[in-house]
């Protein structure tokens, strides 16, 4: 279920110069680069220092989710913490239980940051860096603290909790617990406050991880959001919580938005580029009418601009073409999407190409694939503009 | 006997024509016993229609025994491709919205999410509540006996049902696009549509519609719900329970489901672990408490096996039941995360005990609306909506401090867990200084340990 290796290299390719990866390196800390456009949201950057301590070599990473190095006793909640600061493209730190590779589990302190796109404010990828947690510094949390230091959910960025406070606090408990487990188990199954100097480190590789990546960057990328809100959807960006969802849906498909000049595709997905045979960025901002060619009945296009003028859904037959030149048969399915405000947003196109022999390879007929692809595609984009992310 | 008016929901095109309060709509419905002879030329699902139908059928695969390395999810989160279910789910869904089975689309209707510390989701749909007479429904009672008078399910015609779903014996998950109906070997289960959606792709499922159970709890049924959360594996599907007197509208025992890509307000919530059951190699089965939420609850998760953690919230919510304790259920995270949410939002209503700034919102607070997503019928109440409504409005929903304490203690036993004694013991200090003790008594009818 792995992306391409070739995806995965554009991802560094298209946006920094030769040598970043030599630089990234040279820090010496151990963080994962992750591209969340492309489907599964993958690792494309994997430091040294991380393929060490966790004890993969480069190739067992690349391509994979970083949900690979959880495990049975990771905490189920941080996980969802993570995966809200993604959605939200915010920062954050979090104390997490990851697991190496012959199995043995351990705390560190996850810091995670998106990497933003200047002149769109997109974000790019998401940089997460790694602290083991040292067993010095451990420190029991009351459990009741939880909501209170108002980290979390509730405040994706995390407030710093100076581990003197907290210590006083969980002294009563701590020695309940001292006295009565077994030193191993309690070091997996409590949750690990880090300790300042961890904290410290975290955002320090962070911080130099950005200004590497800054300084190879083509067109700027940036740490801190430049554009007050995330306005990733100005010009042709799309959050990195919808690429995530696009990114699920298995079949070709395209988003194209009505709003812009001559409605260009602003999303494509493997699929589509696997069918016609187009690298991403040969076909983001395009008309999809690049696909049709010689032979392509003008009625039939012309019956798709009706529907679309009409905000209608339509299915038609279309002769499209390949980038290889060579033709094939597209059972289209077009559909309008709206987002959280109620109003059409984007069209959906998803096509079933008749040449190739998958069709109900799930069981679902052409007609019935379409629909399970617009549907999955209206819930994706009706949380778009849905407003406010918490504060 | 408690009652409250409102307006019923119509989640089926087939919910007027039998209503009692409707006869002047002028469409007859067959006598009963004359409908099972001859069939009532309607495609219906009772035991008139059903024998000689096709319906597709998913037929998950039970997992009853704990896997190699204990793990009952898989561990992925929301990233791996879209679950086969959830794309029938999705394609069905979208079909009948192009058939024209839905009262609105409600995808044309603005939603938003509120600012504040938990995002709490309004939308504004005003087509959904329709202008009719509100009518007058029973709260004191948690169990009914099953009216086959009312509407129920099997009167739904059968373009609203999208597919059975039902376990099967198999090593796999499997799909019939077409499958005959033997009610002879097996009582159906189905997921049929909602009409008055509150989002895109809401659901109903129906265990075994021909048994024609009330709504009310048992084991096997809240089993296949959990199994239909898991098979889904979208994290954004969610499905949900409304008890009687916990604004059910219908007495035909169903769930809910549907979709919304964002996290819920309760998602969010705070929890303290109070009770567990320890499990092997640490699959423990966990419930926490929620915290910092204005409605006291429930979570359970954990266990060896999905059963373990099914018969967990099942064995809870049976005892509220029996106790008469209205009350809702929110199964999130593909299963993982249950919620467990008694209720007395209907009584203070019918007491005229709740505030008449939140009444005439007309927001009822079913599982939806506890979990943080609430419909408003007025262009002013959306625009005002705030967290601080939001928070006010549940918090008329939630039990009191020492009415919840009762409840803690009745699930650990009748759900076999063991109270957690440090936390238990700070639970006790709390509630020895709450106003309302005298309210528990009334309430409790059956024997369970005394707290104080």
């Amino acid at each position: 279920m792995e992306p391409q290796l070739g995806l995965i290299e554009q991802s560094f390719h298209v946006r920094y110069s030769d040598g970043v990866r030599e630089a990234l390196d040279e820090l010496g800390d151990s963080f994962l680069i992750t591209d969340p456009s492309i489907s599964g949201h993958p690792i494309v950057f994997a430091s040294s220092a991380f393929l060490k301590i966790f004890g993969y070599s480069k190739d067992q990473v690349i391509g994979k989710n970083g949900r690979m190095f959880q495990g049975p006793k990771t905490n189920r909640r941080s996980v969802l913490e993570i995966r809200e600061a993604i959605r939200q493209e915010k920062a954050i730190q979090i104390s997490l239980l990851n697991y190496r590779k012959d199995g043995t589990p351990f705390w560190m302190l996850f810091h995670m940051c998106p990497v933003f796109a200047k002149e769109d404010g997109r974000v790019v990828h998401f940089l997460g860096v790694q602290v083991p947690i040292l067993r010095k510094s451990r420190v029991v949390r009351n459990p009741s603290k939880l909501c209170e230091d108002g980290t979390g959910f509730l405040g994706c960025c995390r407030r710093e909790v100076t581990s003197d406070s907290v210590m006083e606090v969980g002294r009563g408990l701590a020695l309940d617990y001292l006295l009565n487990s077994d030193d191993r188990e309690l070091e997996i199954d409590q949750p690990c406050e880090a300790s300042e100097l961890e904290k410290r480190k975290a955002a320090t590789a962070i911080s130099n991880i950005l200004s590497v990546l800054a300084h190879y960057s083509e067109s700027e990328v940036t740490g801190r959001l430049v554009c007050g809100k995330a306005c990733c959807l100005s010009g042709m960006g799309l959050g990195a919580s919808i690429n995530i969802s696009f990114g699920r849906i298995k079949q070709s498909f395209v988003l194209t938005d009505p709003h812009l000049h001559d409605m260009p595709i602003v999303y494509a997905s493997d699929a589509f580029l696997k069918l016609t045979g187009y690298a991403r960025h040969e076909v983001l901002g395009r008309n999809c009418r690049f696909l049709s060619g010689l032979d392509t009945v003008s009625a039939t296009q012309f019956e798709i601009a009706e529907c679309i003028r009409n905000e209608r859904p339509c299915t038609v037959h279309i002769l499209n073409y390949r980038k290889d030149k060579t033709s094939f048969w597209n059972f289209l399915h077009i559909s309008p999407v709206r987002n959280a405000t109620g109003k059409v947003a984007y069209f959906v196109g998803v096509q079933i190409s008749s040449s190739c022999n998958s069709q109900g390879k799930q069981g679902l007929s052409p007609a019935m694939e379409h629909l399970s692809v617009v549907g999955a595609v209206k819930v994706a984009v009706r949380s778009l503009s849905i407003g406010a992310s918490t504060s | 006997m408690l009652t409250i008016k409102k307006v019923p929901t119509v989640v089926s095109n087939y919910q007027e024509d039998g209503d009692d309060n409707n006869n002047a709509a002028g469409i007859r419905t067959e006598d009963a016993t004359q409908s099972q002879a001859r069939g009532c030329a309607r495609n219906c699902l009772g035991k008139c229609c059903l024998p000689v139908s096709k319906l597709p059928l998913y037929a998950f695969k039970k997992n009853d025994y704990p896997s190699k390395n204990n793990a009952v999810f898989p561990s992925d989160d929301g990233v791996s491709p879209i679950s086969f279910l959830n794309n029938l789910l999705l394609a069905q869904w979208e079909d009948r919205m192009r058939r024209g089975l839905f009262r609105y689309d409600v995808t044309s209707c603005e939603t938003k999410v509120i600012p504040g510390r938990y995002g709490f989701i309004a939308q504004l749909n005003e087509g959904r509540h329709l202008k009719k007479r509100p009518t007058e429904f029973r709260i004191d009672q948690v169990l009914q006996p099953f009216d086959e008078n009312k509407f129920n399910f099997t009167k739904v015609g059968q373009e609203e049902v999208l597919f059975r779903f039902e376990s099967n014996d198999d090593d796999k998950s499997r799909f019939f696009s077409s499958y005959a109906v033997d009610i002879c070997s097996i009582s159906p289960s189905v997921v049929a549509i909602n009409v008055s959606p509150i989002e895109y792709g809401h659901v109903l499922l129906i265990p075994r519609v021909l048994d024609c159970l009330p709504q009310r709890i048992d084991h096997e049924s809240f089993l296949l719900a959990l199994y239909f959360a898991k098979e889904a594996a979208d994290p954004f599907l969610r499905v949900g329970y409304n008890s009687l007197g916990a604004f059910a509208t219908i007495n035909h025992l169903h769930f809910q489901a549907y979709y919304l890509s964002v996290t819920f307000p309760i998602e969010k919530a705070p929890t303290r672990r109070i009770m567990a059951r320890k499990g092997l190699q640490g699959a423990d089965l966990v419930v926490s408490e929620l915290l910092d939420y204005p409605v006291r609850g429930l979570v359970f998760e954990g266990g060896c096996v999905l059963r373990d953690l099914s018969d967990a919230v099942a064995s809870s919510c049976i005892y509220l039941q029996q106790n008469n304790v209205p009350f809702n259920v929110l199964i999130a995270d593909c299963g993982r995360k249950i919620f467990l949410l008694p209720q007395c939002y209907a009584e203070k209503q019918a007491l005229g005990e709740v505030s008449l700034e939140v009444l005439e919102t007309q927001v009822n607070p079913a599982v939806w609306e506890i979990s943080g997503h609430m419909v408003l019928k007025r262009r002013k109440d959306y625009d005002d909506a705030s967290e601080d409504y939001a928070w006010k409005l549940l918090s008329e929903v939630s039990l009191s401090g020492v009415r919840f304490e009762s409840v803690k203690a009745c699930v650990s036993e009748a759900a076999g867990l063991q109270v957690e004694v440090d936390t238990y013991n700070i639970d006790q200090k709390e509630c020895i200084y709450d106003s309302e003790a005298p309210q528990v008594a009334s309430h409790m009818q059956r024997d369970c340990p005394a707290i104080h």
